[in-house]
């Protein structure tokens, strides 16, 4: 311990900021005047000083290795003074201030097989969490469903254009680490069977009143009973009222909820975080269960580009997913995706009387 | 060395156009010689194949000194994937708005080589660094060398989270405020605040220079600093006219779309009703040449949103409209810290009353907005409401009404029977 204690460091906070940036940055700080979208991924930018700025972005997966991070840092010293950023979204951009040096960049990132785009009215990188690969309470895998979505959207990063951008988000649980409730699409991780009790671990690894605390519809209750003559003292689950939030299993340990028949995907739509037009929205249920089925969860990619070509085919331009909706109605855009309205569409929660509709104002569909 | 398990479900995920961790992971492996990369393979074909993750829950491990900024993680078939037993998270601070040297990168990937998986992050939703996968008896060396690299923990549990922000001024002409500095002050000043987990649950702040919120300030953070401005949109007339000849239908898409009706074209010239516009950023969005924010810029702190456990999603709600950002160092110094007294008399207010994982919203929402307000010591004002309430249950208080609330019963009997 004292090896550790010696000399050391702490509470210093991250790099400062400009200690990061290329000279061009330094230089234009504040200074920017507008920029234009050459093409899907190519951005540029111009200053009051007069210097012109191209920003190129690739897609990137968040899960990356130190041998890809090392890869893009030759690209960055070889093309961009040794400098590069990554956006909210796990991309990468790439900055050039000459023409000719754009082109060999853009020609080297194609040849290593990088896809350029990302910007503008199309769909660019999903936002995702840890999934199978990190985290203890997932529903659902996070990078895999998001690479099998991307592999069949791809187009729309780097070709294809849509009527506004369209932000897509996975979330493993309902925890949401990210922010999915503010999503043109999203995919969120869903159990559906009540945690089990592990009555002989519990006392142990738990404490029971906040395990009972932890519960939003109080569909938890002490449980006290006698097992070959010792006292074991526990929790019960009502499993009438458990809306499976498996708030109870972050407390406790001992209530596992995952489950392969129990788990899988609920699919949201129409939310944004912008204010331009709209005020931002919450993202609205879509489709509340598919199966979960890796390795590619074809299910949940037909749903989510279906969701995405009605869009296409119906909405104006510089319409969000959401802005789209509320105009046409949700009754229609049920009838144009098909999907079936169910009763899990209609809000049972907290505030589920303001989502009813107090009018006579809507539209037929049969 | 060679991968160790056969993976016939992840190999699935080497096909298409879209970037492939997988391929990503076993060059790792193959390549980097990362037995934790093989042996995450491994397990995570096995949750492939079950549908089912093999994370143990929790585990408390950190270093000295602080409360986060370590997830500890076990798997739970270490017999199956030992170098996969210990597989624990650090989260490091980015630097603001995510800009790298090439040379920090290599810093960063030769500390993870050297102590852990080389697997990372690159970012944590909340916008850390994330190293992924390393023993417990390697943390200690690891945050040590990354200190003396320059780089420190993020947060984690019930601390203040690591704070991030929008490209802001460094690529964007949007830009109100500073972005990357108000998130590199609020860092550098609460960093006990981060380390030291000691209130009732997580606290977020995320800074957005403009109304576009490119980092979700307004559904994702407990303090959202958006920047806007209160002068006029500047315009170009001639570039407005370049948009027009270049096929953008101004009347349909920029007057049409305007959610105030607040604009005007007419021969060929737009006029704005400045007093009416709520700063949407539409118009300027389609014609960055032509529409520029004022320069009397500042930003506007909103209030409370979190993801839905356990309450429901809240996004935040306006408490200050506008609050200036720039000026001279003393000015924005002068600026900080008035944004720094509001914040910790919330924060005050919040460990007094807050419960075991109630965030601020939803303590706003519990005991009411009048209480926040009373808490920071800030006057209600119509910006922080869509509309009033259509409840008639107000909870007046004695001091409102004359003679107060005691009253002689033998009186109210006097002059009514019972």
């Amino acid at each position: 311990m004292a090896d550790v204690m010696k000399d050391r460091i702490t509470d210093i906070g991250p790099p400062k900021y400009d200690t990061m940036w290329p000279d061009v940055i330094k230089e234009n700080y504040g200074k920017w005047l507008y920029h234009e979208e050459l093409e899907p991924g190519v951005l540029k930018h111009v200053s009051e000083t007069g210097t012109n700025l191209f920003t190129v972005r690739i897609a990137a997966t968040r899960l990356m290795t130190t041998l890809h991070m090392r890869d893009l840092a030759a690209i960055a010293d070889e093309f961009c003074d040794g400098y590069l950023r990554f956006t909210t979204r796990n991309n990468v951009e790439f900055m050039v201030t000459d023409e000719g040096k754009l082109k060999a960049l853009k020609a080297k990132l194609k040849a290593d097989g990088h896809l350029i785009g990302g910007t503008g009215a199309g769909i660019t990188n999903i936002v995702h969490t840890q999934g199978w690969v990190h985290c203890h309470t997932p529903a659902i895998d996070a990078s895999g469903i998001v690479k099998a979505v991307m592999d069949e959207l791809a187009e729309y990063f780097h070709d294809k254009r849509l009527p506004a951008k369209v932000r897509i988000s996975l979330a493993c649980c309902l925890n949401m680490c990210g922010a999915v409730h503010c999503s043109d699409i999203s995919i969120l991780g869903v159990h559906r069977k009540p945690p089990l009790v592990e009555h002989d671990r519990l006392l142990n690894v738990c404490e029971i009143p906040t395990t009972i605390a932890a519960c939003p519809t109080a569909a938890i209750k002490p449980y006290n009973f006698e097992e070959e003559g010792k006292k074991v003292k526990s929790v019960q689950v009502n499993n009438e009222r458990c809306m499976f939030c498996g708030n109870c299993y972050t407390m406790c340990p001992a209530m596992p909820l995952a489950d392969p028949d129990g788990d899988g995907v609920a699919l949201w739509v129409g939310g944004k975080v912008s204010n331009a037009r709209s005020m931002p929205m919450f993202s609205k249920l879509a489709v509340p269960y598919l199966p979960n089925t890796p390795p590619r969860w074809p299910e949940t990619v037909e749903h989510v580009k279906k969701m995405v070509k009605v869009y296409a085919d119906n909405a104006r331009p510089f319409e969000r997913m959401g802005e789209w909706i509320q105009r046409i109605g949700w009754e229609q855009w049920f009838k144009l995706t098909g999907f079936e309205f169910t009763t899990h569409h209609i809000d049972d929660y907290r505030f589920a009387m303001t989502t009813w509709r107090n009018s006579t104002q809507f539209r037929f569909t049969e | 060395m060679p991968l160790t398990h056969k993976t016939p479900l992840l190999d699935e995920l080497e096909k298409g156009p879209w970037p492939s961790f997988v391929k990503d992971l076993k060059r790792a492996a193959i390549e980097g010689n990362s037995d934790t990369a093989n042996d995450l393979l491994g397990q995570l074909e096995l949750s492939y194949k079950q549908k089912v993750g093999h994370w143990k829950h929790g585990g408390i491990v950190g270093v000295f000194g602080y409360g986060g900024g370590v997830i500890g993680r076990y798997s739970d078939v270490p017999q199956m994937f030992p170098a996969v037993e210990h597989f624990h998270t650090m989260r490091i601070n980015q630097p603001a708005s995510k800009f790298y040297s090439s040379k920090a990168l290599r810093t960063l990937s030769d500390i993870w080589d050297k102590h852990g998986s080389k697997i990372t992050n690159m970012h944590g939703s909340t916008g850390d660094i994330i190293f992924l996968g390393c023993r417990t008896e390697a943390l200690e060396p690891c945050f040590a060398d990354l200190t003396a690299a320059g780089f420190d923990l993020g947060g984690s549990g019930s601390a203040l989270r690591t704070p991030s922000c929008c490209v802001g001024k460094a690529r964007c002409e949007w830009a109100c405020i500073d972005t990357q500095d108000i998130c590199y002050s609020l860092t550098m000043t609460y960093q006990d605040e981060m380390h030291r987990p000691a209130w009732p649950y997580k606290f977020k702040f995320k800074i957005s220079g403009c109304p576009n919120d490119c980092v979700a300030a307004i559904a994702r953070a407990d303090c959202s600093i958006i920047g806007t401005w209160r002068d006029d949109i500047r315009v170009n007339q001639a570039e407005v006219k370049k948009y027009a000849e270049a096929g953008l239908d101004i009347q349909q898409h920029i007057v049409g779309l305007c959610p105030t009706k607040c604009i005007t074209y007419e021969n060929g010239q737009i006029s704005i009703d400045n007093k009416n516009c709520t700063r949407c950023m539409h118009c300027i969005n389609v014609m960055p040449k032509a529409l520029r924010p004022g320069t009397d810029t500042g930003a506007t702190i909103l209030i409370g949103a979190k993801a839905p456990i356990l309450e429901g999603a809240q996004m935040s709600a306006v408490v200050i409209p506008f609050m200036k950002m720039d000026g001279s160092a003393e000015e924005i110094e002068d600026q900080y810290r008035e944004l720094k007294d509001f914040i910790e008399k919330l924060w005050d207010w919040w460990d007094e009353e807050g419960k075991n994982r109630e965030r601020t919203g939803e303590l706003i929402q519990r005991l009411g907005y009048r209480a926040f307000l009373e808490a920071v010591e800030l006057e209600p004002l119509p910006q922080m409401i869509k509309e009033p309430r259509s409840n008639p249950y107000i909870f007046f208080r004695e001091e409102e009404v004359p003679g107060g609330w005691e009253r002689n019963l033998e009186e109210y009997r006097a002059r009514h029977q019972a």
